[in-house]
């Protein structure tokens, strides 16, 4: 009986557990949901239960979020900044991983290590320096400096992750293209890159979360509400001197949240292995 | 014909000839990324480095060297060396409650359990979202009069609505609840760390150990810890290098405030720097983040090392 007591209350306590730490990672997002969907009125009653709606929920937030502010603009720059840097990175990261994997030897390991290390250099180190780089290409205040400055982490991090994946490619596959008359080249174009498609899709989806994610050099380069990316956009535009537009802010985070939330989970094992760089066999 | 055609085709031949050579089209793949990252990271880490020692501001775009005078001039203002605190107050406060939050929750999720894929994905939520949308949440939810925390204390009878607390207003609290939403920002990436770490674990050396007798304290603590330490390492690096230069948290909670109790190194450089435009000192501030970043470099470094031998 006591066995059984004791079986029974460590199921509770681990179910406990588990829901302790689901409320503590969801809770602001529920709170993104609840506040974007209720009326101001609802909103800025002490006396209501705010856990709930006490009013009908109303899209009205998301109306003005759409007509009344740039919203929509940040949404486009963002596809386009993360676009962009996605085929910068694709072009130099891809060819680099390759190289650093299959042609370099033993010293491609040093160099992949050194490159990846400069993932590590933060945006807070750089942004003054790389805010007059900024200045003299004459791109200040302008989404494009993000597309040039952005590459300087997705680089580095998406080759280290290219690298694993090349490696775990056998090399006999290329050589017998190259056997049978394909260029080294060639062998690059036809053979290693379809087989690593799915090393390249995760490069795609990492590179783009990192550029949404990314706030402090857009907070230093970009001051026109126009040229703002929507996490930087969301986040300092939508306040008009002390008033907070609690309303419209958590919608508009919730609506740019969604797609990376979703992304991230289902790359997370190949992010993780890459993160850790086969630290784990 | 071919006389023309000859001259053209022998250089093209030669040309690809070099490239099927393995070192030359390994060094031309490597190239490009190489030069970006040295002109867009080596070379402003450089300049960042030059503007410290230098009498560079905005409005005096003069490169005049001053040696450590900007230096010497930060070190004596006394908000500078609270700053210097509180970034290792953020950081390690931050890292150590990620760290406990993170090795509960992989604890937890090792068990199969049902919807156990479900409750993954959802505590990862926190580590996915940008940090700048999630961070707008949590101010909302400390704000001075809607704080859905105090609702739930006054409702509960815990405290009276006169003795609510103002999260973001008192200095103590400020800084205590910058450091719980960047310890709820990694705690879902130590998780995922420990659970990597702890899953490669071979089971036959646990179930050997059990067989000798350890209980569940001796295989977490001798076994299983000392396994995944490599692992736990970089993802501790990891951590405390993006903790220790952070600038969102603190610029969208707080903005240093109240009164600077929360302004951490990377918000100081940024207010000095950018919003000030004294770029010198700016460069200055930042460049007390170099120290540790090469600590935690030489430690990676060593780990990858170790890894190889």
């Amino acid at each position: 009986m006591q066995r059984v007591i004791g079986k029974v209350a460590g199921e509770v306590g681990f179910y406990a557990g588990v829901a302790f730490f689901v409320i503590l990672s969801t809770f602001p997002f529920y709170w993104m949901v609840i506040t974007s969907f209720k009326t101001n009125s609802d909103l800025y009653n002490v006396t209501n239960i705010p856990f709930w709606f006490n009013d009908p929920p109303t899209l009205e937030h998301f109306r003005y979020l759409f007509h009344e502010t740039l919203f929509t603009t940040w949404l486009l720059n963002s596809l386009i900044i993360g676009v962009c840097v996605v085929a910068i990175t694709l072009v130099t990261a891809l060819p680099a991983a390759y190289s650093l994997a299959r042609m370099t030897g033993r010293n491609g390991e040093t160099l992949g290590i050194g490159i990846f290390l400069t993932y590590l250099v933060p945006p807070t180190l750089l942004f003054l320096p790389l805010a007059r780089v900024v200045a003299n290409l004459g791109l200040q205040n302008s989404m494009w400096s993000l597309v040039l400055v952005y590459p300087t982490f997705t680089i580095p991090f998406c080759t280290w992750l290219l690298m694993g994946f090349f490696k775990a490619l056998p090399p006999e596959i290329e050589e017998a293209a190259i056997v049978d008359g394909c260029s080294l080249f060639g062998a690059f174009i036809k053979m290693a890159l379809p087989l690593s498609l799915p090393g390249i899709l995760t490069v795609v989806i990492f590179t783009f979360t990192l550029t949404l994610q990314e706030f402090v050099y857009a907070l230093t380069f970009i001051s026109s509400s126009a040229e703002k990316p929507i996490t930087l956009g969301v986040a300092t535009d939508l306040i008009r001197g002390d008033i907070f537009y609690w309303g419209e802010i958590m919608a508009g985070a919730l609506i740019a949240s969604i797609p990376v939330a979703i992304a991230y989970n289902f790359f997370l094992d190949r992010f993780i292995a890459g993160i850790t760089g086969g630290a784990v066999k | 014909m071919a006389s023309i055609a000859e001259p053209i085709a022998k250089p093209v031949s030669r040309f690809r000839f070099i490239l099927d050579r393995r070192d030359v089209l390994g060094a031309v793949f490597v190239a490009p990324a190489i030069l970006y990252v040295l002109l867009l990271v080596g070379l402003p880490l450089l300049l960042s480095v030059y503007y410290s020692v230098s009498a560079y501001t905005i409005y005096d775009p003069s490169w005049r060297f001053v040696g450590l005078a900007n230096f010497a001039q930060i070190l004596e203002n006394p908000d500078f060396l609270r700053t210097l605190g509180n970034t290792f107050i953020f950081t390690f406060g931050s890292q150590f409650l990620g760290l406990v939050l993170g090795k509960f929750g992989a604890l937890l999720l090792l068990r199969p359990f049902p919807g156990r894929k479900i409750v993954r994905a959802l505590i990862i939520l926190p580590w996915a979202v940008p940090i700048a949308l999630a961070t707008v949440a949590w101010q909302w939810m400390f704000d001075s009069l809607y704080s859905v925390i105090n609702w739930t204390m006054i409702a509960l009878g815990i405290i009276t609505r006169s003795e609510a607390p103002n999260w973001l207003g008192n200095p103590h609290l400020a800084m205590l609840c910058v450091i719980v939403v960047n310890a709820w920002r990694f705690f879902p990436f130590a998780i995922v760390i420990f659970l990597a770490g702890i899953t490669a674990v071979p089971q036959d050396v646990i179930d050997a150990a059990t067989v000798d007798g350890a209980g569940f304290w001796r295989r977490n603590y001798q076994i299983i810890v000392p396994m995944i330490l490599p692992i736990v390492t970089i993802g501790l690096i990891f951590g405390i290098v993006f903790t220790f230069t952070d600038l969102s948290i603190v610029f969208l909670m707080t903005m240093g405030g109240p009164v600077g109790a929360t302004s951490v190194l990377g918000f100081d450089g940024f207010q000095v720097g950018i919003v000030s435009g004294d770029v010198s000192h700016g460069a200055a501030i930042s460049l007390f983040m170099l120290p540790v970043l090469f600590v935690v470099v030489i430690f990676m470094l060593r780990f990858i090392k170790r890894r190889e031998i």
